[in-house]
């Protein structure tokens, strides 16, 4: 069977308010790729972009930025979600026979629309968005059906946001580079109980871009593909209060499929090092159940056993996370950057050693209604 | 070159009329003009819808029968809002409650009211505080507030 390999990856310095357009954002991450891949755009035979309308304020956000993704004559489409759906959409489409490469860029400024607002028109319009729930109010619900169900507490959420912000420090293209104490994430200002301002994310601005290529397109790249080994996505019901908050069972669903792809029958052996989408801390213990790493109910016994630090058995989020930087949309293809870096060996002083395969993940939707997982390795 | 930065403030502002389908119509007519919760049924894994629903999402059916249920309930998950957001009009801090109603299959999101922060807790019986004033919106419930006694 054909396959599909990452031969390019860049991204902007995630921050708060980035100087920088939409378009000149997406320009950086594209080219930063095509440069990392040693090649220029005429290698490129089609793109996808990756925005949302409700955060650029402006319909068809995608027209606006296709010259800086670099478009000019040729073959373009969208992905209105998070940016590992577009690397999935970029990887079908590269599959697909019709084309041999594919450029897929995200961006997003945070902080010039408002995330409150914003992720509150994600919500029913009749039934619930006039009563104001918004990303981080719903997730403290699903955080706190997570505990009353599994006993977990918020001293483990504690300890996923110690250990990601700690990460971030290491990372030139974090935001918050921060090491940060237990003491500190429960003294944090409370937001929307049981989350506190370090369970939570910061609003962030950036763009992310990969290049994606079949085995026949390889020659015209300088660098070994990072290969996409399997890959899963699934998404589970809309409505919050008909879905199990605290079992992500779209994400188990996603993550065998890629495992099954993968040849993986142990992730927390066989995986050398994970990216995930930890929005708010609480999600890093959900999503290990999600992935097989921890058995249900049991997430928070792998964050004390230190399994998952950067010394531990199976690293999870080295990069810092979507803690140390939430460039909404752009964030799980910064996942999916972290984790070829890895894998190549070329995450710096962040790097683990010897990871041969790493696993990126993205969600969707409110509480991760959606999961996109790619497995990759070399 | 240095240039000084230009921002431009802007805000989108669009009426909609969005049809909340018969379905919908149903369910909020009750609440307006009775002060009654209604939620009807999928035939295949009989699961009850509140808000109610046209179709089961999992057995991919049309729902059938229409139940009126109790205007009380059990909260599932709640939360306390320390933030101001821009659109609950409510006072800080504002409390958020899964409830689900007796005989549904699955929770509500609504307020949660008439009680201290500290003292919500998961299991909590709680009741539906309607509105004086209804208008056919899902506002008609102002709160769940604890049942009594
Ligand atoms: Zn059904």
């Amino acid at each position: 069977m054909e396959r599909a390999g990452i031969v390019g990856v860049g991204q902007t310095v995630y921050e708060r308010r980035k100087e920088d357009t939409f378009a000149e954002l997406v320009f950086e991450a594209s080219t930063k790729a095509l440069a990392d891949a040693g090649v220029g755009i005429e290698a490129i035979d089609n793109i996808i972009t990756v925005s949302n309308d409700f955060w650029d304020g402006r319909t068809i956000s995608s027209m606006a930025i296709q010259d800086a993704a670099g478009s000019w004559d040729r073959d373009i489409s969208t992905v209105e979600g998070d940016g590992i759906f577009g690397a999935l959409y970029g990887m079908m489409r590269t599959l697909s026979g019709s084309f041999d490469t594919t450029l897929v860029v995200a961006h997003v400024k945070g902080s010039e629309g408002n995330m409150n607002m914003i992720t509150n028109s994600m919500f029913d319009p009749i039934y619930q968005r006039h009563l104001g729930p918004d990303a981080t109010s719903t997730a403290a619900l699903q955080a706190r059906v997570y505990m009353e169900k599994t006993g977990a507490t918020e001293k483990d959420f504690a300890k996923v946001s110690v250990k990601n912000h700690g990460n971030g420090v290491k990372n030139p293209f974090a935001q918050i580079k921060k090491k940060i104490t237990i003491k500190d994430v429960m003294e944090s200002r409370k937001i929307a109980d049981p989350l506190k301002l370090y369970d939570c994310s910061p609003i962030s601005d950036g763009a992310a871009a990969i290049i994606l290529s079949t085995e026949k397109g390889l020659k015209r790249f300088k660098k070994d593909p990072v290969w996409i080994l399997g890959v899963g996505h699934c998404s589970d019901s809309y409505n919050l209060g008909y879905r199990d908050l605290a079992w992500p069972r779209a994400l188990d669903a996603a993550a065998q499929k890629a495992y099954k792809m993968a040849g993986i029958k142990n992730p927390l052996k066989d995986l050398d090092v994970v990216e995930l989408y930890d929005a708010y801390s609480y999600m890093e213990l959900l999503w290990y159940e999600g992935l097989g790493l921890a058995p249900r109910g049991k997430g928070a016994e792998l964050i004390r056993s230190g399994a998952t630090g950067m010394k531990g058995e199976l690293p999870v989020n080295p990069s810092g996370g979507v803690l140390s930087a939430h460039p909404v949309l752009v964030a799980g293809l910064a996942r999916l950057i972290e984790a070829t870096l890895q894998v190549r060996g070329e995450a710096g002083t962040r790097q683990i050693k010897g990871a041969k395969k790493a696993l990126a993940h993205g969600i969707n939707g409110p509480c991760g209604q959606a999961h996109g997982v790619f497995v990759i390795g070399a | 070159m240095d240039v000084q930065n230009i921002y431009y403030d802007g805000r989108i502002k669009i009426p909609y009329t969005w049809y909340v389908g018969e379905t919908g119509s149903r369910f909020l007519i009750a609440l307006r003009d009775n002060k009654e919760i209604w939620g009807n049924q999928c035939p295949q894994c009989k699961k009850v819808f509140v808000p109610p629903m046209k179709t089961c999402g999992e057995c991919f059916v049309p729902t059938g029968e229409w139940l009126k249920l109790a205007d009380t309930g059990t909260v599932e998950s709640f939360t306390v809002v320390h933030y101001e957001n821009g659109v609950a009009k409510r006072p800080l801090p504002v409390i958020y409650g899964l409830i689900k109603i007796d005989g549904a299959s699955g929770s509500l999101l609504h307020f949660i009211g008439d009680v201290k922060p500290e003292k919500v807790k998961i299991g909590m019986r709680v009741k539906a505080v309607f509105a004086e004033k209804r208008g056919g919106t899902i506002l008609d419930i102002s709160h769940f507030a604890p049942v009594k006694g």
